[in-house]
């Protein structure tokens, strides 16, 4: 009833391999964008932009950088946080030192310096898998954080160790620094979470995407029928370290605008985003998506709820909160282990034939 | 012994071409296990050639020599007519060496089509970039290696499968896939590991029909492996008999079956 595919058929390569090969999905995902860029950085204020726009799209980002080392190739990673720190600290060292330059091009590259970490430290991959493999990231993790830490030229030898992102515009509108309208910093996240996911899909669906799920899937038929195991791996952390690092970047200059790197990028970020990946859904970039959301939201909503709807005490309201997310994260995965994005995609097979199911 | 350069002449009236690939003397052992003993064959251009024998006797670890899986303490192996240096998996099948598995290895999590699509990776060669934005080569790349698989799929009767997950086919479907999988590969020499293991009467009737297809059709050069003697006799123009790692005979089917080593391994024979 919502959902018909009946004449809707496809008479070229092109057409049968888009993403949303189903019209009314297409649609859809036409609506969101156009609300997300046209209506939304109308109507939204400082709360809704920090508490839940910023993270929200930033979490994406790094979520579907996660998904395709750890969903589509198979690699576990627990380096997360050490990476987004990569990403916000050349970030910094850009910023301070190419002030003329375009924080657009900023963070981009951020991105690729974070590429090439990841690229090292997705070396022992080649070796080891598993278990094994999500050690050795770990290593990565606690090694970047002390390097940040410790070597002063990276935070540009500030008394406190912190770094503080400097005012930057685009087009004159301050995008970074106290004097950042809502609505701008909004609009600067969501064009790179567009486009980060559309390269993502991208990739996904083509022949590199492929690549990456005959390693995860198995790895020595994948090497049989010609894929390039060092090539792939490798890849696939290059490209996750593109989209992590542009995340930390944006978690940094726009969302946070100062940072301590063992608090903001230590081992909870790193299992913050895994846990996204895996409830919302691993080889699935929507599910990247819907895991930020859920993580992202609920706590909000709990808030909201708790506090402003039944009157708690905010410390007992937070604790609650805890227990809450939780109990809901064992729930999921005990109800559905591929995570939301499995969830949504049975919801969908079942509206197809609503309300005849036979 | 056959010329190296002019082919022969099967009973079915099939040009058989020139050597393609030649193994020479391989050894290969594992520690103190001789797994393969100073094997030498040749396999030609278009012909079907089959490696039989008891098990044990070396036939998958000959395979696994040829796919690159295994490289063996002694001998060559001549490919067109070049010794193949010592070569990965991954760059033998960039030669143009697809191969099947004994044990079906398919990408699970991915669709029939995917899987079929990955096969034809040799022939995709678009950078990151130019596939992140789907734009130009990788676009046209798609669209062209599509209607290729497109042909596999027809051919291999397996259209009403192909945007389903693997892992949900049953045995006999997923056998036909990974066939499709390694033709998608247009490759020259394809190597086929016991592919009607496990099947029933009419499944080993189809995939012997394919089989015969894709030599008629592609004029795929095949080597398999298979237990079915019935089944070696009937599709295979020349056969390879090993038994403990050795050669015990080489020749046409009805060569092999009156060769009396090759009789003494499969029946027994008496000690006295």
């Amino acid at each position: 009833m919502f959902y018909r595919e009946a004449g809707d058929f496809k008479t070229s390569y092109v057409a049968d391999s888009q993403t949303f090969p189903i019209k009314f999905d297409r649609f859809r995902y036409y609506a969101v964008l156009l609300v997300a860029f046209a209506v939304v950085p109308f109507v939204i204020n400082d709360y809704w932009v920090n508490a839940v726009f910023l993270p929200f799209l930033i979490y994406s980002i790094a979520a579907i950088g996660l998904n395709i080392l750890v969903g589509y190739c198979g690699q576990v990673s627990l380096g997360t946080g050490g990476f987004m720190a990569v990403g916000a600290y050349a970030c910094y060292k850009l910023m301070t030192g190419f002030p003329e330059v375009s924080i657009f091009v900023h963070v981009i590259i951020s991105g690729g310096i974070t590429a090439g970490v990841c690229v090292l430290f997705g070396l022992p991959s080649l070796r080891i898998k598993g278990f094994y493999l999500a050690v050795a990231t770990l290593a990565a993790q606690f090694f970047l954080v002390w390097l940040f830490n410790r070597v002063g030229w990276f935070y540009n030898y500030s008394a406190s160790g912190q770094i503080n992102a400097p005012e930057r515009t685009v087009l004159g509108v301050p995008i970074t620094g106290a004097e950042t309208a809502p609505w701008a910093a909004y609009l600067f996240c969501l064009v790179f979470t567009v486009v980060c996911a559309l390269v993502a899909r991208n990739l996904t669906r083509g022949m590199q995407g492929r690549q990456w799920m005959a390693i995860r899937d198995m790895d020595i038929a994948a090497e049989i029928i010609g894929v390039n195991p060092l090539k792939a791996k490798l890849s696939a952390f290059a490209v996750s370290g593109f989209f992590v690092g542009i995340a930390g970047a944006l978690f940094f200059a726009v969302y946070l605008g100062a940072v301590e790197v063992g608090e903001v990028f230590g081992i909870n970020k790193s299992f913050l985003v895994l846990f996204m990946v895996i409830i919302g859904g691993l080889g699935s970039i929507f599910g990247s998506f819907a895991g930020a959301a859920f993580l992202v939201l609920l706590p909000v909503l709990l808030k909201n709820v708790l506090v402003g709807g039944l009157g708690w005490p905010t410390d007992l309201a937070a604790h609650f909160e805890f227990i809450i997310v939780g109990g809901l994260i064992v729930i999921f995965l005990v109800a559905e282990p591929h995570g939301l994005a499995q969830l949504w995609r049975v919801a969908k097979e079942k509206l197809r034939l609503w309300p005849f199911p036979h | 012994m056959l010329d190296q350069t002019e082919g022969y002449t099967t009973e079915d009236g099939r040009k058989i071409g020139g050597v393609v690939m030649e193994m020479k003397n391989i050894t290969l052992r594992f520690g103190g296990v001789v797994a393969i003993q100073d094997i030498s064959f040749d396999v030609r251009e278009g012909e079907i050639r089959a490696i039989i024998g008891p098990n044990g006797a070396g036939k998958s670890s000959m395979l696994n020599v040829i796919s690159g899986f295994y490289n063996p303490q002694e001998g060559e192996v001549w490919y067109k007519g070049e010794k193949r240096p010592q070569m990965k998996p991954y760059q033998v099948a960039q030669q143009g060496i697809a191969r099947t598995f004994q044990n079906i290895a398919l990408f699970e999590g991915m669709s029939v089509l995917d899987n079929v699509m990955t096969g034809r990776i040799r022939q995709m060669k678009s950078g990151l970039f130019s596939q992140s934005f789907w734009k130009g080569k990788a676009e046209r790349e798609e669209v062209e290696n599509r209607a290729f698989v497109e042909r596999i799929i027809d051919f291999l009767e397996i259209q009403h499968i192909r945007k389903t997950p693997v892992g949900r086919l049953p045995y006999g479907l997923k056998k036909r896939v990974e066939l499709a999988r390694a033709l998608a590969a247009e490759p020259s020499i394809l190597l086929l590991d016991e592919p009607m293991a496990g099947m029933n009467v009419e499944e080993k009737e189809d995939m012997s029909r394919f089989v015969l297809d894709v030599n008629d059709e592609f004029g795929t050069t095949i080597v398999l492996i298979e237990h079915d003697m019935g089944v070696v006799m009937d599709l295979s123009d020349r056969v390879v008999v090993m038994d403990y790692g050795k050669k015990i005979g080489d020749g046409t089917p009805d060569e092999v079956r009156s060769n009396q080593a090759v009789i003494d391994a499969y029946l027994g024979v008496a000690h006295d």
